[in-house]
């Protein structure tokens, strides 16, 4: 297969960028879509030009590092269906189609090289409040508190949010409210995480928005391109959690 | 040079208590003066990090990634080990100890192995205490799968996920002493070489990959947790970035590599289907509870459709080889099965390099929507990468290299033979002797970081009470960063026209051949004939655009790939030596009239340590004997 790409080229942090036109040539439609980019990036290294950075790491679907904004959709899955970019497969674009491929845009996510992005404001959200305090070795028997498997599977639901930001970048806000909502949810709801569940959510809340994120108008963008299937249902869950827990900050504990 | 593994006294149930019970303790005031490098932030570092900073030591933490969170540990899918026996199914610490013994084909030290099976139960409450997932049963209590190797459930799991949840239980303990000041993350950095002052490891140099800075960090102790060299095959089911040049540059440094040959290969993952591809995908092994293995019988019956090919004419050849463990006979047995049958000529799908795992029974038996709950995920994965649905027909699966048993020689502390240097996981060669079981490297990766280290570093820190820590402008450092930006420059004035990937691909199709599931001396004689020209060339005529100044990922490949040219030397030589067959290491010249490995106790019950001589010198062998003093080794039968 061939196929015309346009990809959004930047030497640097503070260097402008500019879309720059590339002939994908003799593409097997069983390659994945960094594998496209894999043989491209091969030509351009054969003739010593400086090949398109992006960030990549296990390349299925569960590291979360790789990030492309495709025909302008975060991970391209108006193509696949809610899966990660690596996970995208060309069998899935039409022969001699033009791609258009650019970083994820959020201005908290500030392009480092042509199609890489700096996602450490997650980590610092995770900072303020994303953990179960307790430490090593202090904890009681794996059995001795039994969760209804329910309540364990809805967790899991949560916890399967891979970090990847394409919530963030399809939101017209940039916001991370998906990505906030998740690790909320998924902590809140096991017995272990209600003990600080309260300061967890207003933490979070509060260093997402002094990241700079948007905040949530219900686009549900979020959930169309989520890799890891997090339902928009969490935001409702956390963002209840989070006027409770105003409340209770002001008028005390009820 | 002799080994002194520094396995405590003391019957076999007792070493660890005991060693716990006289180990020296640092104070609280003293532990803030410590500072700790953990490189690598995957289970083992990033669990390390973690737990040293909430003991109150200052720590610095680093990763190729650009968050702690990506380390690759989070891929692995399966479960993790732990002899907590809830199942009540006669599964003891004595139990997974012998297992874990068995499985790794009598390479491994029994005292390390058999610690790694009584913390494991405290790894699983740990971990539900940090909030992970596990899957439960109805009553709310935990649920087990069984795994390859093994004839109890004692895989704990969260959905296919289990490595990623892990993961993040570690990682969000890392990010609270983070926030707390106690450890200093350093993502997107690159360890390039390790620092030894007066014979003990002190410091790193990194490189930024961001701003392609060089910088020292300069400590009391280094701990390496860096994974693991499956990539050196360049297709392999490690991420991209997994690399060796950690461990390879400590080696360089003195540190001794324990056991290079050892590599495992999974049995089930989806087939290579060309040349562009760049990694192979894994299935978790923990389909073949379920999932049955079979090729046609006759060869003719390979281009039909599996569906066209009736019950007698199937061969379900782990059944008919192994019948007590069948389907879920240990990893490097269901590879090399898979390997013959494909030899023979009867491998289905393209290139004839697969065979299908088929879940037609299970489905009649259970229903698809239990099929569905346990495997979702991994059917979903297969359907995106092949196109196929596996509800309707079986999967296709072929052998890929996975996992390392071998690494860094450590005693029983987990320290290198270089005072100060520790290194933990699947960067060590501790464990898993010559062949690793499915769900025990999540186990061990764990059991390092948040229950081992911690007491074991005490023993070394101990000793440098009062020792003034180097400053990152001694002259140690400085010539070591001079060492590193004169490579980085080298490498970016080779100036050739062949990329580094495939270069990469060349080393790793040569070494599949020669040094993979199965290995001969003649193989390995042509294989380490042909890497020094695969070298030679790529030092000629690679191609690494750009600088040294900026963000570079050509020549962060280009790096670790020049690690690996010189690696895999060392991994083929290992290979040579060792005229037996053992787990992962099968060697023609020795298997039994029936096929299977042909271990020579008598003369390599050993672990073989490798020293660096000097650049174009042999390295010298040096070994640590195998003492079994609770098991009597057996030859390994799974039938």
């Amino acid at each position: 297969m061939n196929f015309h790409l346009k990809v959004w080229r930047q030497a640097g942090p503070r260097a402008p960028g500019r879309m720059v036109d590339y002939e994908a040539r003799n593409i097997p439609s069983e390659a994945s879509f960094l594998e496209m980019l894999d043989i491209v990036n091969e030509e351009l290294t054969s003739k010593k030009e400086v090949p398109i950075q992006f960030d990549h790491d296990c390349r299925e679907g569960i590291c979360g590092a790789c990030g492309l904004t495709i025909n302008g959709i975060p991970h391209g899955c108006g193509y696949a269906g809610g899966e990660t970019t690596c996970q995208l497969y060309m069998r899935k674009f039409s022969n001699g189609s033009t791609i258009y491929v650019e970083p994820f845009r959020a201005s908290s996510f500030p392009v480092l090289c042509d199609l890489s992005v700096d996602r450490s404001a997650f980590d610092r959200i995770i900072q303020a409040g994303g953990f179960i305090s307790g430490r090593s070795g202090s904890a009681s028997d794996a059995n001795a508190c039994p969760i209804p498997k329910a309540t364990a599977e809805l967790a899991m639901d949560a916890a399967a949010c891979i970090g990847c930001g394409a919530c963030v970048a399809a939101c017209p806000n940039g916001s991370a409210t998906l990505f906030v909502a998740a690790k909320v949810t998924h902590l809140e709801l096991l017995p272990q995480g209600k003990l600080e569940a309260q300061q967890r959510v207003l933490n979070m809340i509060h260093a997402t928005d002094a990241e700079g994120f948007g905040g949530c108008s219900n686009f549900y963008e979020c959930e169309a391109v989520c890799p890891a299937g997090i339902p928009v249902e969490f935001i409702s869950r956390a963002n209840r959690h989070y006027t409770m827990a105003s409340l209770r900050t002001v008028i005390g504990n009820f | 040079m002799t080994l002194d593994p520094k396995i405590p006294r003391g019957p076999l149930g007792e070493k660890w208590t005991l060693f716990k019970d006289s180990t020296g303790l640092i104070s609280p005031a003293n532990k803030r003066k410590f500072k700790i490098l953990v490189v690598g932030s995957g289970l083992a570092g990033a669990s390390a990090a973690a737990t040293l900073g909430e003991q109150g030591y200052q720590v610095e933490c680093f990763c190729y990634q650009d968050s702690p969170r990506r380390a690759h540990s989070v891929a692995a899918q399966g479960g993790i080990n732990a002899a907590k026996n809830y199942q009540n199914d006669g599964d003891s610490v004595f139990r997974l100890f012998h297992d874990t013994i068995k499985g790794g084909d009598f390479r491994s030290r029994e005292a390390n192995v058999y610690r790694l099976a009584e913390v494991s139960t405290f790894i699983i409450d740990q971990c539900v205490a940090q909030g992970v997932p596990f899957a439960r049963e109805y009553s709310g209590l935990l649920a087990n799968r069984s795994f390859g190797g093994a004839q109890v459930s004692r895989t704990f799991y969260a959905r296919g996920q289990t490595g990623q949840q892990l993961l993040l239980g570690a990682y969000q303990a890392l990010q609270r002493q983070v926030a707390l000041g106690q450890v200093k993350m350093f993502p997107r950095t690159e360890m390039l070489d390790l620092v030894l002052v007066r014979g003990h490891a002190k410091g790193i140099i990194v490189r930024d990959l961001v701003t392609g800075r060089v910088d020292s960090h300069a400590a009391d102790v280094v701990l390496l947790c860096t994974g693991g060299y499956s990539n050196i095959f360049y297709l392999s089911t490690n991420a991209k970035g997994c690399n060796v040049t950690a461990t390879y540059r400590a080696y360089k440094q003195g540190a001794l590599f324990a056991n290079p040959c050892y590599t495992q290969i999974h049995p089930t993952c989806i087939p290579a289907s060309g040349d562009y591809q760049s990694k192979l995908t894994l299935m978790s092994e923990s389909l073949r509870n379920d999932g049955r293995v079979w090729v046609p019988k006759n060869k003719e019956d390979c281009f039909k459709t599996p569906e066209g090919i009736p019950e007698i004419g199937r061969d379900y050849y782990l059944e008919r080889k192994y019948p007590s463990y069948g389907n879920l006979a240990p990893r490097d047995i269901a590879s090399r099965s898979a390997k013959e049958v494909c030899d023979e000529e009867r491998g289905v799908g393209p290139g004839g390099r697969g065979v299908y795992l088929d879940f037609i029974d299970a489905m009649r038996r259970l229903g698809r929507s239990v099929i569905e709950e346990r495997y979702g995920n991994l059917f979903k994965i297969y359907n995106n990468i092949t196109g196929e649905d596996a509800y309707e027909s079986p999967m296709r699966i072929y052998p890929a290299a996975h996992y390392t048993m071998g690494g860094l020689w450590v005693d029983y502390n987990l320290m290198s033979n270089i005072p100060g240097l520790y290194v933990l996981g699947e960067a060590n060669f501790s464990d898993h002797g010559a062949n690793r079981l499915g769900a025990s490297a999540l186990m061990q990766g764990l059991a390092d970081g948040y229950f081992i280290i911690p007491y074991t570093l005490t023993a070394y820190l101990v000793t440098q009470l009062g020792v003034r820590r180097p400053s990152p402008d001694h002259p140690a450092f400085r010539s070591a960063e001079h060492k590193v930006s004169a490579r980085t420059a080298q490498l970016l004035s080779i100036r050739g026209n062949r990329s580094t990937d495939s270069l990469h691909r060349e080393l790793g199709l040569l070494l599949w051949d020669n040094c993979g599931m199965a290995r001969s001396r003649e193989s390995l004689e042509r294989a380490l004939e042909e890497i020094p020209k695969i070298r030679e060339e790529f030092w000629k005529n690679a191609s690494v655009p750009g600088s040294g100044e900026e963000f570079n990922q050509s020549l962060e490949k280009a790096g670790r790939v020049a690690d690996f040219l010189e690696f895999g030397e060392l991994l083929c030589r290992d290979a040579l030596h060792r005229e037996e067959s053992c787990g992962g290491h099968f060697r023609i010249e020795h298997q039994t009239d029936e096929g299977e490995a042909l271990r020579d106790d008598e003369n390599y019950s050993y672990v073989a340590a490798w020293n660096f001589n000097g650049e174009h010198v042999a390295p010298s062998l040096i070994k640590e004997h195998l003492a079994y003093e609770s098991i009597q080794p057996t030859t390994r039968s799974y039938k």
